[in-house]
């Protein structure tokens, strides 16, 4: 089991910390190597092997990302706490992966993932309590307590779930794409879908069904696999023959990034970005990354893996104290000020917590509201004319 | 009866794909009639001189009176497209969507690879982001390995969502028994669709249904399975001149009386109004009268309709082509019983079904495991106690 994240740390040396970085011409900005956090697949070109990147930036990335840790930790206690019921799969370790698709990605593209979609959702116009809100199935939550740990969706802000099986979201996510090039002007360049998905997930045929369609058809589509090496309890060795999820497109172009590394994925991702953007079809792309917890909370994490790794993963290749250094080497930050950043963020995430603790829970009424549309537009009711309940006589008839 | 006059194609016929000789043909007739014969303009129900409705019922067969109304929603809308596979260049597998392909082009109508899973996730996915497509399962059993992606991607999006991700789509494509094409291309999907909430279920008969049906479905803002029968697709059947009309529609969820009757009613869904009809007609010679109600929507299920007939004749027959077990004639009958329905029952309900097997490939025992005339009087009989009960 360690030696496979060897295996991954050898060959994207970028997780070694940084060995240059270069002031800019103005004091708040830096650039960044990046040799060694890409290989690519079918591919003539690569990302940049630098990044540049000011100070105000790598403390938003920071600050986002040490709230959605913080997001993470207190799911896990509050769920602990049976304030959370259900299934609930947390991201701490991953973090830098969606914090560096988001900073490559707009906000007119298109954003699926699977289950494991807390942070997604908080960073596609969410906010802690109105995530957090709907774990403990509060009427204010993201899904208004409907949806629960799987099922968030925002569609303002071009995220569309948080799906609850595994691979689903992939197909779908090929039609987000579908739907950028169908609406674009012919020749120009289109908005991108991503549909981010884990090494569990990656031998579905559904994805090979999708991926088929989006190079046949050029669709501006990313299939992004975080492969974080377990699908629940089974390591890649034992579930893939194949673990070069980032070659699996057979002729689609892949790039495999180090997802420890928050700005090699968001350099990574805009190299992908504009490859698929421009009418060159669908790219695959490999982040490589690894989850604290275990699958879900009912997983301990530890009865398929040893703690050694885990504790080896947090001291060397943790995407947050990745991101601290990168501040304090680059002289943006020292050590105190980030101290205080991340007490002033614990307390702002206490804060959002007993917000939606105050939050009332879904009237009874909800339960036969959203079950068809009338017009498509958020929070239109068309009744069904009846609906059975346990008891017939409790049962709903529609209002005329 | 040739006119030297030329006559402009109305446009609307066009779009019913009738041959426009056809159509010009009919006109000259008309108009030669109308000056043969100078009384009301309304001669023979024929109303002409460039009005819309220049012509009165139709006869087209079910495949046109689909295509027709899919043409016609793809003109309407430009988000609304159609997937499947061999709908383009092969003009439907059973050639619905014959000619479409040639007017909309590649963006429009879209041929697929043989996977469904993906092309039906594909299409759910572009419903959420400004598509209305129209899925094409050449034949519904294949349906079923997309099966996850329509409940749980399509008719559940609404409602986990809390509002907020709706999904226009329309799913289609012939359903149930054909003529010999043996057990995994002849089951019904009725029952396993119309289970579940959140997603619509329609059934169409009549070209007059097919039509209002599909451009019901196509203008929902909600996931729409339509299910077909493909022994109707080439059945030639009038289509009233209110139905041509561009914008008709029939609602979603109410049931139509397909003939009204005063001792029982045969409540059904789809090819077999075909079969009620017929056996109305033989219980007629023997002084019963047959209720006949097409349910057309099998979810929402028109509970007002299903209610007021079985009070109204107080013997009820369910006919239905699928397996009996958990089928929507055991629906039925649980509604009669935890209804008031059941204090208005002058007997049990009977069920007319498929047999409860997968299906045979031999024309006897094909024929065998499906409902035929005889059984529906046996049932009607049984009912209206006019047999005993074996």
């Amino acid at each position: 089991m360690l030696s496979s994240i060897y295996r991954a740390t050898t060959r994207l040396s970028s997780t070694k910390w940084l060995a240059t970085t270069t002031r800019g011409m103005a004091s708040d900005s830096a650039t960044f190597d990046l040799t060694g956090s890409f290989e690519t697949y079918n591919l003539d070109n690569a990302p940049n092997n630098t990044i540049e990147a000011t100070r105000d930036d790598l403390m938003h990335k920071f600050k986002t990302m040490y709230t959605m840790r913080r997001m993470e930790i207190t799911c896990d206690n509050e769920y602990k706490a049976k304030n959370i019921r259900g299934f609930c799969h947390l991201y701490d370790g991953q973090e830098a992966v969606a914090m560096g698709i988001q900073s490559a990605l707009t906000q007119e593209d298109s954003w699926i993932t699977s289950y494991r979609c807390h942070c997604t959702a908080l960073l596609r116009g969410g906010t802690v309590s109105r995530v957090v809100g709907e774990l403990f199935a509060r009427a204010n939550g993201y899904s208004k307590g409907k949806g629960g740990s799987m099922h968030f969706y925002n569609k303002e802000h071009n995220f569309y779930g948080g799906a609850g099986i595994v691979g689903a979201q992939v197909p779908v996510g090929t039609g987000l794409a579908f739907a950028n090039k169908y609406h674009a002007a012919p020749g120009e360049p289109m908005n991108v879908a991503i549909a981010c998905y884990g090494d569990g997930a990656a031998n579905q045929g559904q994805i090979w069904e999708s991926a088929n369609m989006a190079s046949l058809w050029k669709l501006p589509m990313i299939f992004c696999i975080e492969n974080n090496q377990y699908g629940m309890g089974t390591s890649i060795d034992r579930h893939s023959s194949h673990s070069d999820y980032y070659q699996m497109g057979n002729h689609i172009p892949g790039i495999r990034i180090d997802g420890m590394n928050v700005l090699a994925v968001q350099e990574g991702m805009r190299f992908v970005r504009d490859f698929t953007s421009n009418g060159n079809g669908p790219m695959y792309v490999e982040m490589m990354t690894y989850r604290y917890h275990g699958h879900s909370m009912s997983d301990p994490g530890t009865t398929y893996r040893n703690r050694e790794e885990i504790a080896f993963t947090r001291s060397t290749r943790d995407p947050l104290e990745f991101i601290k250094k990168t501040l304090v080497d680059a002289g943006f930050a020292d050590a105190e000020e980030l101290k205080s950043i991340e007490k002033q963020i614990r307390k702002e995430v206490q804060a959002e917590v007993l917000k939606a603790k105050e939050w009332p829970h879904p009237e009874k009424e909800s339960m036969f509201k959203d079950i068809f549309t009338k017009d498509g537009t958020s929070d239109s009711q068309e009744f069904p004319p009846f609906i059975r309940m346990p008891d017939y006589e409790k049962s709903f008839y529609a209002p005329n | 009866l040739r006119s030297t006059t030329h006559y402009e194609i109305p446009k609307r016929a066009l779009s019913l794909h009738i041959p426009d000789h056809f159509v010009t043909d009919l006109i000259m007739f008309a108009s030669a009639l109308r000056t043969a014969l100078p009384t009301s303009r309304r001669f023979a129900g024929l109303s002409i001189q460039g009005s819309k409705r220049t012509l009165a019922t139709v006869e087209l067969s079910v495949r046109d009176a689909i295509n027709a109304a899919l043409d016609e929603e793809m003109e309407r809308d430009d988000g609304v497209y159609i997937i499947g596979e061999e709908v383009a260049q092969y003009q439907g597998a059973y050639k619905v969507t014959k000619g479409l392909y040639q007017k909309y082009g590649d963006k429009r109508v879209i041929d697929t690879p043989i996977t469904e899973m993906g092309f039906t996730g594909l299409a759910i996915g572009s419903s959420f982001k400004g598509c209305r497509p129209i899925v094409e399962f050449m034949t519904i059993n294949f349906a079923m390995q997309a099966i996850d992606q329509i409940v749980n991607s399509a008719a559940k999006q609404y409602y986990m969502s809390g509002g907020t991700l709706s999904c226009p789509i329309v799913f289609r494509g012939p359903n149930g028994n054909s003529a010999g094409v043996a057990a995994q291309h002849s089951q019904c999907f009725a029952s396993w669709y119309s289970h579940c909430p959140g997603l619509k279920v329609v059934m169409p008969y009549d070209c007059e249904d097919y039509k209002g049906l599909t451009k019901a479905a196509i203008r929902d803002e909600n996931p729409v399975m339509i299910l077909e029968h493909e022994l109707m697709y080439g059945v030639t059947m009038p289509l009233s001149d209110e139905a041509q009309d561009k914008d008709f529609v029939i609602p979603i969820g109410k049931a139509k009386t397909q003939l009204e009757g005063t001792d029982v009613s045969v409540i059904t869904f789809g090819k077999n109004v075909g079969l009620a009809l017929e056996a109305a007609e033989v219980m007629a010679t023997k002084g019963v009268s047959v209720e006949v109600i097409n349910l057309r929507s099998l979810r929402p299920l028109d509970l007002d309709a299903i209610l007021a007939t079985a009070k109204k004749t107080g013997r009820v027959v369910t006919l239905e082509s699928g397996w009996p077990q958990n089928g929507i004639g055991a629906e039925i009958a649980a509604i009669l019983m935890e209804t008031d329905a059941f204090n208005y029952l002058d007997a049990p309900m009977e069920r007319v079904t498929g047999a409860d097997i997968p299906m045979p490939y031999a024309l006897e025992l094909e024929n065998a495991a499906l409902p035929q005339l005889s059984d529906v009087i046996a049932a009607i009989e049984r009912t209206t106690y006019r047999k005993l009960a074996a």
